[in-house]
């Protein structure tokens, strides 16, 4: 049984059809890479899976249940955790408590909580910061913290939206490698992301969506050749001009 | 070993501190008394306040609502039905619960939000308002006054001014143990995450419309107690001084000066506007007004320099001590 599969999803914005029967399933420990140009629906569909948006019509399983038009907090509480493309940090509580406030998902103790986000700050190297304000920190460090909350809660699957964009190749190497690390503690992943070099080298499958529908599915190494990906990303002109 | 040192540091202050108000009211007059009960009072006030309007950042702008009714609960059972009003304390706390979980399942059902949510808590008081107006030139006219029944501990009257300081000093540690408490568990940490963010709150699996309601419930119960002592220390009451908007800014100026989201900060406030209050009125009492203009203007320079209250400003100021090193 797929963790979790996605059924006909259909989301319209006034006119605009942001995603368009969409369907796709993940498997337990995997790692499946979202890409497609801005635009394309996939923060949508973040929101529709994590009960931010409600979809149209289509249905959303996790584990085998149900889950479509759940809220947030009762989709959380089922072990499948988000992070925002625009991180969201509790911007006047120190890291140790933002962190603390996503461990407190699985335990009422102060303590245990303390203990639990301790672990999860070093795991994603922000174990020196934990005493400053959320505010206080880069975007890079923002970013490594929007990946501690959502860990934080215990999740089975976590869907990562954007968390590599916006850093410096530097930054981009040492976020992998933690994305490589939550992978090892048997957390299903499923990921947003741009940058290539991030795709390429944490993904299993890729799924590519290009105006809320989905154009290609499969390994990245044929995601990379699929013309219909290289159209949608570089447009039709520049595949009509290679091929001349 | 050091946490036990804090520990051990931080119940001698609170011995110490504790002995001291226990005392001081034989060495004061009448006055200081009643200037100490109400800085007490408008602390205790200013923490029920904190919960909502704090810590959990809902912003209410009319307390009052919750303040009279529980004042007016009290007050109409002891004179209609002979309830007494220790016991009458108790059911306008359930009073003020009630409404607040009524207006408080309304604005957070419908996502209102900042402003919104502060001009429907002060629409309710206002309404509450108008209708004791209407009722009471017809029945009451002269405002509602508790019957005197000596000097007793049973029916919550004093002659003296210092049964009044010590009911409310335990108010006031009262509130101040269950704030301390509510800020070290996971209802604290949930109240500052769903004022922070609402969606990353919602996100991490926070129930964010039941931690509200839990809050305006904490909160309305302990302002609509205050609402008894208030009706009780002057053993009369009317609808402004009940509902009045006067009412709902004095009850959240405190925690604003003092450091909303802070345990001490509301108690501060208060301390600090009941003294400035006082002074401006003794030094400028013969100019009528004036003191008021002071008053305000004092209040505009801490607003303006200290945005986080004075609490606030210093926690900041010591964070950036201790980054500088």
């Amino acid at each position: 049984m797929a963790l979790l599969e996605v059924r006909g999803l259909n989301k319209r914005f006034g006119g605009l059809t942001a995603v368009e029967d969409l369907s796709f399933g993940l498997e337990n420990g995997e790692i499946l890479g979202l890409i497609g140009p801005n635009g394309a629906g996939k923060t949508t569909l973040f929101n529709l899976v994590t009960g931010f948006h409600r979809p149209d019509t289509g249905t959303v399983f996790f584990k085998g249940e149900d889950i479509t038009g759940l809220r947030p907090h009762q989709i959380c509480n089922r072990g499948l955790a988000r992070t925002f493309q625009i991180t969201q940090p509790f911007a006047n509580l120190t890291v140790l408590e933002n962190v603390k406030i996503g461990a407190y998902n699985r335990t009422p103790s102060s303590r245990e909580a303390t203990q639990e986000a301790l672990r999860i700050l070093e795991t994603v190297g922000l174990y020196e910061k934990r005493n400053e304000l959320a505010s206080a920190l880069s975007v890079g460090h923002r970013k490594n913290l929007e990946l501690a909350k959502a860990l934080a809660t215990r999740p089975e699957l976590v869907l990562l939206d954007e968390v590599v964009a916006g850093l410096n190749p530097k930054e981009t190497d040492t976020i992998i490698d933690y994305i490589n690390r939550i992978q090892n503690q048997r957390i299903t992943i499923l990921l947003i992301e741009h940058v290539m070099k991030a795709i390429m080298s944490l993904c299993n499958r890729i799924v590519v969506i290009h105006y809320g529908k989905k154009i290609a599915e499969g390994v990245p190494q044929d995601i990379s050749k699929n013309p219909k990906v290289i159209e949608a990303y570089l447009g039709e002109e520049y595949i009509l001009a290679k091929n001349q | 070993m050091s946490s036990t040192n804090h520990r051990i540091r931080d119940l001698f202050v609170i011995g110490a501190v504790g002995a001291f108000l226990l005392i001081l009211p034989q060495f004061l007059g009448r006055y200081f008394i009643h200037l100490i009960t109400m800085i007490f009072f408008f602390g205790y006030l200013g923490m029920a306040w904190n919960i909502l309007g704090g810590y959990a950042g809902q912003f209410s702008f009319g307390h009052a609502a919750f303040f009279g009714v529980g004042a007016f609960t009290s007050t109409l059972l002891q004179i209609h039905v002979g309830v007494n009003p220790w016991i009458g304390m108790f059911l306008a706390g359930i009073g003020g619960l009630l409404l607040g979980l009524s207006i408080g399942s309304l604005s957070f059902r419908y996502g209102l939000r900042g402003p919104y949510f502060a001009l429907a808590m002060l629409a309710l008081a206002e309404m509450l308002r108008l209708l004791a107006v209407e009722w009471m030139a017809a029945k009451y006219p002269l405002g509602i006054t508790i019957p005197l029944k000596g000097d007793s501990f049973w029916y919550f009257q004093f002659k003296s001014k210092v049964p009044y300081y010590y009911i409310s000093l335990i108010m006031m540690a009262a509130v101040l143990y269950l704030t301390r408490m509510i800020e070290g568990r996971r209802m604290g940490s949930y109240f500052k995450a769903i004022r922070e963010n609402e969606n990353a709150a919602d996100a991490l699996g926070i129930n964010v419309f039941k931690y509200k309601l839990l809050a305006m419930a904490i909160s309305s119960f302990l302002t609509a107690v205050g609402g008894t002592f208030y009706a009780q220390y002057y053993l009369t009451i009317e609808e402004e001084s009940a509902f009045g908007v006067g009412i709902s800014i004095e009850v959240l100026l405190g925690p604003i000066i003092g450091g909303a989201g802070t345990v001490l900060g509301p108690v501060l406030g208060a301390g600090i506007l009941e003294i400035l209050s006082e002074v401006t009125r003794n030094i400028l009492g013969a100019y009528s007004g004036v003191h008021l203009m002071v008053y305000g203007a004092i209040l505009i320079v801490v607003i303006i320099f200290l945005p986080s209250g004075i609490l606030g400003g210093l926690q900041m100021a010591f964070w950036k001590l201790s980054k500088g090193k």
